[in-house]
This record gives C-alpha cells, structure tokens and sequence, in this order.
C-alpha cells in the first residue's frame, strides 16, 4: 500500500481502538443525518393517535411519542438539526474567533482589549450567556446558530492566541518579515497554517459543547420551535409523560451523548496525534 | 572478594522504553564500593552515570525504565547481602534513606518547594529512626549545623526558595546522612553550584565521610574533583564500565585510550573549573551506537580493525580492570 | 504580593465593567421598544411614554448607560415590573437553593473528582486509568437535563426515596430542603466532576516527575505518602482553580437542573424571565452571576497569596 501523509495520518489516529470506535459512531450517525428521508422508517412529523406512547417494538423499534409519532425517525431527522446547529456553530466560531485570534496574538496594541472581553464573556457561564442571547435575539435556529457561536467563539480566541504568540517568535516567521513578505500574508498563510492543528481539536470540542448546548436551549424552551425535532426538543415535550413511558426521554438523550462523546473522543484523538507533548499529561 | 564490599554492581543492564523503541543506556556495568571508601564514578554526558545510580536506588523512571539483568549486592547494616534487583519493594524502602542515601544533581530543585526544609529532613529521620516530631525536627537542626549552615534553629522553618543554590544542597546532604547511612551516593552534587562553593560542598562531603565512615559512589564529569575526592575510579563510557583502578593507577598510567584522552584535556586549571564537560568534549567525535567490537572504536586514535570485529570485555584482574584489546600498546 | 492583588483586582474590575457594557447594549438590540417590553400587551401609549420618561429612555443611549451604571454600582439592580419588586431582591429571594445548590454539587464534584484524578494519575496507563478516564470523558458529555429527568424517574417516581421536585413548604426543615437538594446536587456533581478528574490527573502527573518527588522517594517514604503530601501539596494550585472555577460557573450554570428538579433558584428566575422578556431580571441576574465570579476568582487568588509559601515571602 503506498504510505501517503493522509494514509499515515489515520493510521498513527486509529491506533488507539476507542478512537477508531468513536470515529465509527460519529460516522453513523452523520450518515443518517444526510440520509434521513432515505433510512427513517416513517415521516418523523405523520402523527397517529391510536398510536400514540407505544413502548418500543416490532412496529417502533424505539417506540412514540404522545402523538403517536415514530421516535427512531424523529432522532434520525433530528441529528439533521442537532449536528447541523452544532456544525454551523464551529463554522461561525472557528472564523470569528481565528480572525481574532490571531490578531490578538500578533499585534500586541490588540491584545489587551481582545482578550479582556473574551475574560468578561467567560465570566459568564455558557447556557446563561446563551439563554440571554437568545431572549435578546428572538428564538429561531439561526439565532441559536448565533448565539452560541457566540458563547464559543472566546475559547476559540484563547487557543489561538496562544498558538499565535508562541509561533510569531519562530525563525521562519522572522525570516518571512526579514524577506518583505507582507504582514497579511504572514498572518494568513505561515501563521494560520501552524495554529491550524489546536483549531481543528478545539472544532470538535465546540462541536460537542454546542450539541450538548443547543440541547439545553432546547430543552429550556429558549431554542429552536418545539415543533422542529432536534434531540433536545423531543426530550422538552417527552419530560411530562416520562413516568409512564420513559423511551419518549430515553433515547433521544443517548443519541446526544452518543454524538457529543464520540465528537469528544475524536477530539481527544486528534489531540495525542497532533500533539504528542500533551499526551502524556491530560 | 574476601572482604564483601558494601556495594557489589555486577553486569548491571538497564533499558528504556521510548517513542522510537527500547534503548539500553547502561550496558553491564560492574563496580563497587568498600565501607569507608569513596569511589568516582566518570563519564562524559549520556554515559549512564546517573541510570546506575538511580538503578541502585531503584528509582528508575517507572514504567518506562528497568532494570533488564545483572546484580546490585549490597551489605545491610545487619551483615546480610541483598541484590537490591530483586528486593521487594517495600523492602527497598526501608534500606533508603536509613541504609542507603543519595544527592542529587539539580539542587534546586531537589527539595520539595512547600515544605520546609526542617519538615523535609524531620520526615525521613521519624520513619527510620523511630522517634517523635519533636525529636526529629532537633535532628534536623543539629544535621544543619553539621553541614555548616549557620542559624540551623532558624532556617530549619524556611522554604527552599529562601536559600541559596549552596545552601540548598547542604540542606540535602543534611538530609542524606539525617539517618546515618552506610552508602551514599553522591550525582554530581556540585555541578551546579558555582566554584568557591563548590569546593565547600566537597570538603564538607569529604569530612562526613571521614568522620561516620559511610562508603561513598560519587559521580562526576570533572576528573579534578575525582583526584581530591576519591579513592578509587571507575570510568564509564556509552553505558559501559571501560576502566577501573585506583585514583593512582589511573592519573599516572591510565591503560584504556577513553581514560588518557580524558587526562590529557585535562588543562592544569581544570582543578579549579567547575565545568567538566567542557574537559570530555574536547575529544573529537561523538558517542555512536555500535553493534560489535569496541564502543570506543569510532572515537579511538589507536582503533585496529580487531576492534571493530572482535569481543571486547572487560578483563578483570582484581581492583584494576580495563575494557581495551590494546591497553598494553597504550602504555607503551 | 500586594501589588499583584491590587493589579488583580483591577483587571477584574476591568471584566466586571465589560460585563456590564455587553449586558447594556446587548439588551438594546432586542426588537421592541424596551419600555413597551416592560410593561407587557396591555401597556397604553401613555403608559409606555410615561415609563420612558421614568427611566430616562428618551434620553441619549450614552447617557442612559452612565446612567444605568452609577445605579449599578450603587447596588441598584433595577425594577422588575412583572415581579413588582426590586431585582435585586427578587434575586436575593432565589438565592438560596442556588447557593446550597451550587455549594453541594461542588462538593460532591471535588470529592468524586479529585480521588479518581489521584488514582487515575498514579496508576497512569493502566486499566484502572482508562476506566477512570473513560467514565470522566462520559460524565462531561451527559446533558445534566437529561441525567436529571432519569434520576427523577429512577430514585424519585420508582424507588420513591427522593422527593421529585421542588424546595418543599416555605419555612420548611433544613433536611427537607437537603432530601430537595440531594438529587439535583448529585446530577451537578457526577457531570462537573469530570473536568476536577482532567485537571487534578494532569497537574498530578505533571509534578509526579518532578526531582523532589524522586528525593521523596529517595528517603524511604511510602508511595501513598510520596503522592499525597509531596506531589498533591505541589499539585494544589491548578486543582483548587478548578474546582473554584467550577463553583463560580455553577451559581449562573445550573439553570436547566433547577428547571428540571422546579428548583426556585437564580437559574429559574432566569428561565421564566427570559421566557416573559423580563429584561431587569434578566440584566440584574447576569451582573451578579458575573459577580460572584469574579468575587470567588479574587478570593482564590487571595488564598493562593497567602497559602503559598513561595508567594508569602
Ligand atoms: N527517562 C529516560 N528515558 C529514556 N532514556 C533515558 C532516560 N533517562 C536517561 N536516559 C538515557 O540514558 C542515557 C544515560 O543517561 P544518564 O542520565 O545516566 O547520563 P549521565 O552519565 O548521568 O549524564 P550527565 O553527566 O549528563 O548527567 C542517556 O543517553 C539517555 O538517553
Ligand atoms: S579496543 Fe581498540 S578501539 Fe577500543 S579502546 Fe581499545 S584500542 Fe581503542
Ligand atoms: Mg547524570
């Protein structure tokens, strides 16, 4: 087999069996976001009283809800929510907080400024900022997008500042400045490629946290509408019939935990591979 | 041997697991030590001085360091001869500190930074001798007089980071000897301190040593310290034992080519340096992994191709062994 | 050391006041008018206007935001009109369950976390290493929500040994606010303890192989005793950070676990403000939640001053 970077990469990634599971896990549960209308037994919206709080079955295999609908279709259809608000999420905040990242880390007139309001908003504990980001904003999925791209975007800034400072005082940056090369570029291409790595492992982080997050939101009735099934909106309108039919709450939040672990475990892989310095301590 | 020595190290191997596979720094090393003497244990950097001893102590970075075969014998205070290798590890630390003590190189940052120095001495005296608090802190404070720091009633309530790189090291050759040990072993314990100190600290280690008898492994680049100190020498080179004779034998007719380089750039004010690696690297080259023959050979101006090829062990007359095919050309 | 705690504490400050600011502007850019916001849909227009005059929204918004802070800083948190009381003791009035809440939850955290972290990092590598870590990992990614609602389910409705939800009778026994407590506490607990493992294992195993730990050794001391009193001493500083960091965040973060278990703390004040657009409530929670914060930041940093012997002199 040729040995590409690529091929080398995901061998030295998976050595670790609990890596490759989690990986498995996360692409399972991607495919079925993309492949919903194709894979969901039934629509996740067609209602059937008669129906209605079955326990799981032959019919449902992980049983319905109070209005009889089916729950495996509604978490398939509600990975397409919850991982796409999640994905959206890292998009925003891994821009934003990159750009500023990286300003702050390299013009030291920035710095102060920058990472005092990243300390003010971490001042804050996420659900409450996000909470009240939303109220401010008006509930939809895009201002939960936003809101929590909000709330994750100064985690962003501190990983890459940090990353920034140690890498602006390399040689081949001085070399870059010695040569004329413009300080946009420098930023853009030497700089952004060599933070590239701790941003990736930070991405899935966030990646988690906002699923984890949006779920809350969900769940607090701050977030997407009730009717759009995402996981945490099925455990919201679930809670009340919990004593008697516990799968309408059940399986919903494993597939949560399901997706937020593995998207952790990944992360964590990524992180011993790209950074073999950290592997022996956290 | 007639006379068993206090600490008998025979074909000591010790090997690393690493990133990049296993490594075998030390590579069956044989020494030893008699009650009441001292022995220098030399080498340029990356020799294995500070694995043997740490292999001694069983402090070998777990679990990556082990020791992989060989036999470290040592004489308990009650006669009997253990081979340390195999001693059950409670066992071990009931001979550390109380039978066998060490000195570290790095003095500061040997010493534990939240606790005092009186604390930090008083521990190890109510483990192995059995005493109360009170009475161990009195011991601490008389071990501080003892190696001659002044106000020892005071400065056994300081931190560490209150004294001095000197100062901090008598603290842990107070601690060392706090339990009156048979052995100690001594890495480099003056390699970071500066010059006038420096010789304070041999001195003081020189007088303990006369005044309680201990046998004494110590370890160092400087061959001007190893002529003030030592009764006897071992020099070791990439992991092995390549020369061992007393300090005599040595300094005049050193018979392994490793030792007389090392001799001849020794300047005559390298007595009074404290930098000795600036003494071994002076030889040309560097240490290279070799497969057969001679370690020595990629480095040695008298290296014949028997070297290369041929098995080079250490012959071992009594007191005085050298691991050379050709130590009798070296002499002439 | 005083100089370092005064640049601290201005630093601080310098948070606390951004916090503010952000709060301030962030509320202006909800669509409404704030005044017809307060006073909810039956407001008439001269209503509306007159409370404009009251708060001074007519005015400049500069000038309202200086106007706002000085009522801060002077301890004034606003009017809540849906309450019909100061903000302020609205939220005095919810602090307790917070407070227990957040008090017990740490506590469990810290004494679930911080020995699995030991054991996690002395036996590094090892099975029960990666059992430890593995089940730390699981904690960090369970919704508390969730947890809570099975909980509820589990030793609640089932096994009927905790009560299902909120803080029992006004004026009620403390150990019946306890068995309220319990549940809510233990959910906060197991999923916050799963950064106290990270951090404690980390920091343990970044002293472990540290030179005075090998001298510790080196005199004969026990393993347990090496671990505890030579390398945990030096391993404190980032632990005790976490787990105060933690306490901090819980005060304003445990709002879905008092909605779950009708908790009626800070957290569900907030929820039901933010679900009547109750905007003082809102703002005025989210200054003192900061608050705390930063209180418990500075108070950390004053212990560190005067426990660490290296910072004392
Ligand atoms: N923890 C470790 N892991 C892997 N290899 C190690 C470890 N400690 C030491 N070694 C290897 O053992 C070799 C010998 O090291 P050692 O510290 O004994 O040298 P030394 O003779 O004491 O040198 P110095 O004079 O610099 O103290 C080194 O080349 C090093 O590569
Ligand atoms: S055996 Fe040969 S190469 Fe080795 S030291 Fe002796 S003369 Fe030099
Ligand atoms: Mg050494």
């Amino acid at each position: 087999m040729v040995q590409t970077p690529a091929i080398l990469f995901f061998r030295r990634m998976f050595r670790r069996k609990l890596v490759l599971a989690a990986f498995i896990v996360l692409a399972v549960i991607v495919l079925m976001a993309l492949l919903a209308p194709w894979i969901s037994p039934y629509e996740p919206t067609s209602i059937k009283i008669i129906r209605r709080l079955k326990p799981p079955g032959e019919l449902n295999w992980l049983g319905t809800d109070e209005f009889g609908r089916d729950i495996l279709s509604r978490i398939i259809y509600g990975a397409r929510a919850s991982l796409g608000i999640g994905f959206a999420v890292v998009l925003v905040s891994m821009t934003v907080g990159t750009l500023f990242g990286l300003l702050a880390g390299y013009f030291r007139s920035l710095d102060g400024l920058v990472m005092r309001f990243v300390d003010a908003m971490m001042a804050l504990p996420d659900i409450l900022l996000a909470i009240f980001l939303v109220a401010v904003l008006g509930a939809s999925a895009f201002n939960v997008v936003l809101a929590l791209s909000i709330v994750y975007t100064p985690r962003v800034i501190r990983v890459v500042r940090a990353s920034t400072l140690v890498v602006r005082e390399l040689p081949f940056v001085e070399a870059a400045r010695a040569l004329g090369v413009s300080t946009r570029r420098i930023l853009s291409v030497h700089i952004l490629l060599n933070v590239a790595s701790p941003v990736l492992v930070q991405a899935t982080f966030i990646f988690a946290y906002a699923v984890l997050a949006e779920a809350g939101l969900s769940f607090l009735g701050a977030g997407v509408p009730p009717e759009v099934p995402t996981w945490g909106t099925m455990i919201a309108s679930g809670q009340q019939y919990a004593d008697s039919s516990f799968w309408v709450v059940l399986f919903p939040g494993l597939a949560i935990v399901l997706a937020a672990l593995s998207l952790q475990v990944v992360g964590d892989g990524l992180r011993d591979m790209l950074d073999p310095k950290l592997r022996k301590t956290l | 041997m007639d006379t068993p020595h206090l600490l008998s190290i025979k074909g000591l191997e010790v090997r690393f697991r690493t990133e990049d596979g296993e490594v075998t720094p030390v590579r069956g090393v044989t020494l030893s030590v008699a009650a009441g003497e001292t022995v220098a244990l030399v080498g340029e950097s990356g020799s294995g001085k500070s694995v043997t001893s740490l292999a001694t102590m069983g402090l070998l970075p777990r679990p990556a360091g082990r020791v992989s075969g060989g036999q470290i014998l040592f004489r308990r205070r009650s006669g009997e001869v253990t081979d340390l290798v195999t001693l059950p590890l409670p066992e071990l630390r009931k001979l550390r500190g109380s039978e066998i003590a060490m000195i570290f190189q790095e003095p500061m940052t040997s010493l534990n930074p939240v606790l005092t120095v009186g604390e930090q001495i008083a521990e190890s005296v109510r483990l192995h001798m059995g005493i109360g608090h009170g009475a161990a802190l009195r011991r601490a404070e008389e071990m501080l007089g003892l190696v001659e720091i002044p106000n020892a009633r005071d400065r056994i309530h300081e931190y560490p980071h209150q004294m001095s790189g000197g100062m901090r090291q008598r603290v842990m050759i107070a601690l060392a000897m706090s339990c009156n040990p048979a052995l100690l072993i001594a890495d480099e314990p003056t390699t970071a301190l500066d010059v006038t100190i420096q010789a304070q600290i041999l001195a003081l280690i020189a007088r303990l040593q006369r005044d309680l008898g201990m046998g004494v492994l110590f370890i160092t680049h400087n061959l001007g310290v190893v002529a003030e100190v030592a009764d006897r020498v071992t020099v070791m080179y990439a992991g092995q034992v390549v020369e061992t004779g007393s300090v005599k034998d040595i300094f005049q007719a050193p018979r392994h080519p490793y030792t007389s380089a090392l001799l001849n750039c020794l300047p005559a004010r390298a007595r009074h340096r404290e930098d000795g690696r600036r003494v071994v690297q002076s030889i040309p080259g560097s240490v290279e992994f070799v497969k057969e023959g001679c370690s020595f050979a990629p480095r040695c101006t008298l290296a014949a191709d028997i070297c290369r090829t041929g098995a080079v062990t250490l012959d071992d007359e009594t007191e005085r062994s050298v691991r050379c095919l050709r130590w009798r050309e070296v002499l002439a | 050391m005083w100089l370092k705690l005064g640049q601290r504490l201005v630093s601080l400050m310098i948070v606390m006041f951004l916090v503010a600011t952000m709060v301030f502007f962030l509320t202006r850019l909800a669509p409404g008018d704030p005044a017809a916001l307060m006073l909810g849909d039956q407001a008439t227009a001269e209503d509306i206007a007159q409370l404009r005059q009251v708060y001074g929204l007519d005015k400049p918004i500069l000038v309202q935001f200086v106007l706002w802070l000085k009522e801060i800083a002077s301890g004034n948190l606003g009017h809540s009109i849906f309450l019909q009381r100061p903000v302020i003791q609205a939220i005095a009035e919810r602090a307790e369950p917070t407070f227990f809440l957040a008090l017990f939850s740490v506590t469990i955290a810290a004494l679930v976390g911080i020995p699995a972290g030991i054991v996690s990092a002395v036996w590094r590598g090892r099975p029960v290493d990666q059992i430890v870590s593995g089940l730390a990992m699981l904690a960090a990614n369970i919704p508390s929500f969730w947890l809570g609602l099975i909980f509820i389910q589990l030793f609640a409705v089932r096994l009927g040994w905790f009560p299902v939800a909120g803080y029992g009778e006004p004026g009620a026994p403390f150990v019946e606010r306890l068995a309220h407590l319990a549940l809510p506490a233990t959910v906060l607990g197991i999923v916050n303890s799963a950064l106290i493992v990270r951090f404690t294992r980390a920091s343990l195993l970044d002293v472990l192989s540290d030179d005075y730990v090998r001298t510790a050794r080196s005199k004969g001391l026990s393993e347990a005793r090496v671990v505890l009193r030579h390398a945990f001493g030096n391993a404190l500083v980032p632990i005790v950070t976490v787990v105060a960091l933690t306490a901090a965040l819980l005060v304003g973060g445990a709002i879905v676990t008092e909605t779950v278990f009708g908790l009626p703390g800070i957290g569900n004040l907030v929820v039901s403000a933010v679900l009547r657009r109750d905007y003082p409530v809102i703002q005025g929670a989210l200054i003192v939640v900061a608050a705390v914060y930063v209180l418990i930041n500075l108070l950390t940093d004053i212990i560190y001053t005067l426990a660490d012997p290296r910072v004392r002199y």
